[in-house]
């Protein structure tokens, strides 16, 4: 049976498949997306991020568990980044996730960055777009808080859950991680440790003073204890609660208005991108470019532009 | 133009709580390229072939030492076959007796390491069969 018919079948396997052939872009794996995009729409994409080591996956189990009670299926993408020098990955995220195996309702899936400019963007919407049309109601995203990952987190999804810990430090630092900016709701995990109390009132204060307008949303701060699964009802109350407000006032549409607009322009660079590389393949003396920018014959503005204007002249 | 990655998923089923080895052997794996995914203690072999099926994997890598070999190898590359995903590649290593390991290899596991065996020997091992693979899912 074709593959695609096997995907509606709820075929696991098939689910599976597909994800592999769009993360590798295999070919045609624009036009079997173009053919998911039918059935779109429907699921809610909560974002888990957070330094590392913060219990992002621990209280991603807590947060299956609970959605599971309400019935809802869900869908997991675990994201940790490729080594920029191995290319290889070590992806430990399920080790904190309790054997739900059985129970068709949950599918977990890791991935790593692979590094291609604005790729991680892409391919985790690819896996957010697969997801939907496979009728998961629910998808949890979780990326490490570091460097520019956390940024994709935004485009990809309707909430963002930032995940602390005491040991984070204080309210500046997570400031200064540009954690601050990206948060719906502030999540301080490990409130077993010492240390806790401060930060969470540090952070209520910060974000008291953050908020411009009085029909703002208040951004709350919860403590958690994933290991123990406390206060994960409160979590996800407010997470209902957030997305009840943005459906309300119309921010949930326009900021997936915002994400289909960017999506338009990923799309768009990566065939940009590949068709270019792809022209220069066979014909890029690279070695004869980098050795005559190196003796200061040329330089990487003139060689870009010679490149440029042979490939605009190619068709 | 493809950006394909081999993917390995690495467990430890079984009671014995001893990860080092294989915590070793995804580093390992891992600065040789390969996307390893890796699901921590006490899996069983539904939770393996599970993970292996959602993963997407092209080979799952098993370490046992607590001398359950002859069970939990045939019981993986049973369930493998009841999900339809024997065409995922099977390998262990840990504490087996060498008619063992050849009774596994005959039943379908592709390759059985003894203690001591250089990780190269696998990563070269795992390209080789996944590379095998690959070509046969071509022709289908
Ligand atoms: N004391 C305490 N430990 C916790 C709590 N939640 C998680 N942990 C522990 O913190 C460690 C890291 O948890 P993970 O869930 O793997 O954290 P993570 O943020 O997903 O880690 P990375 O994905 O590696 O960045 C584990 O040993 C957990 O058991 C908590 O509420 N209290
Ligand atoms: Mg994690």
């Amino acid at each position: 049976m074709d593959i695609l018919n096997r995907f509606y079948n709820n075929e696991i396997r098939a689910l599976s498949r597909i994800i592999s052939y769009v993360e590798n872009r295999s070919d045609g794996y624009r036009d079997l997306l173009a053919k998911l995009y039918k059935s779109v729409g429907k699921s809610l994409r909560i974002g888990i991020t957070g330094p590392p080591g913060a219990g992002k996956s621990t209280l991603v189990n807590c947060l299956i568990t609970e959605f599971l009670k309400l019935d809802k299926k869900v869908g997991v993408i675990a994201v940790d980044p490729t080594s920029p020098f191995t290319g290889g990955a070590l992806l430990g995220d399920r080790v904190r996730i309790n054997e739900f195996s059985g129970d068709n309702n949950v599918y977990f899936r890791s991935m790593a960055t692979r590094g291609a400019s604005g790729g991680l963007t892409t391919a985790t919407n690819n896996v957010t777009v697969i997801y939907d049309a496979f009728g998961f109601d629910i998808t949890l995203i979780e990326t490490v808080g570091v460097g520019q990952v956390e940024l994709d987190i935004i485009d990809n999804c309707d909430i963002v859950v930032v995940t602390i810990v005491p040991e984070s430090g204080d309210a500046v630092q997570t400031m200064k991680a540009g954690l601050m900016e990206i948060a719906n709701i502030f999540c301080v995990n490990k409130a077993d440790r010492p240390g806790s109390g401060r930060i969470i009132s540090e952070l209520r204060q910060t974000m008291e003073h953050r908020k411009k307008d009085d029909d703002d949303w208040r951004i709350p701060v919860i403590p958690t204890e994933a290991v123990s699964a406390k206060n994960i009802d409160k979590l996800i109350a407010k997470i209902l609660a957030y997305v009840d407000f943005v459906k309300t006032n119309g921010m949930f549409e326009i900021h997936r208005r915002k994400q289909i607009q960017k999506q338009i322009m990923n799309v768009l660079l990566y065939r940009f991108q590949r068709d270019f590389l792809e022209s220069l393949r066979g014909n890029l003396q690279l070695e004869n470019i980098i050795n005559d920018i190196y003796n200061g014959k040329t330089n990487p503005y003139s060689v870009g532009d010679q490149l440029y204007n042979q490939f605009s002249k190619a068709d | 133009m493809t950006e394909q990655k081999i993917r390995v998923l690495l467990a430890k089923p079984g009671l014995d709580g001893h990860d080092r080895g294989i915590k070793v052997i995804a580093a390992a794996f891992r600065d040789a390229g390969m996307e390893v995914i890796y699901t921590g203690l006490r899996q069983t072999p539904d939770m393996i072939v599970n993970a292996a099926i959602q993963e997407d994997v092209d080979a799952v890598g098993v370490s046992i030492l607590s001398g359950a070999h002859m069970t939990l190898f045939p019981a993986i590359l049973d369930m493998m076959k009841e999900k339809g995903a024997d065409d995922i590649i099977l390998f262990g290593g840990g504490i087996i007796p060498d008619d063992d390991k050849e009774k596994l290899e005959k039943l379908g596991v592709a390759k059985v390491f003894t203690p001591g065996a250089p990780t190269e020997e696998a990563i070269e091992f795992i390209r080789k069969a996944v590379k095998a693979k690959n070509e046969k899912d071509k022709l289908v």
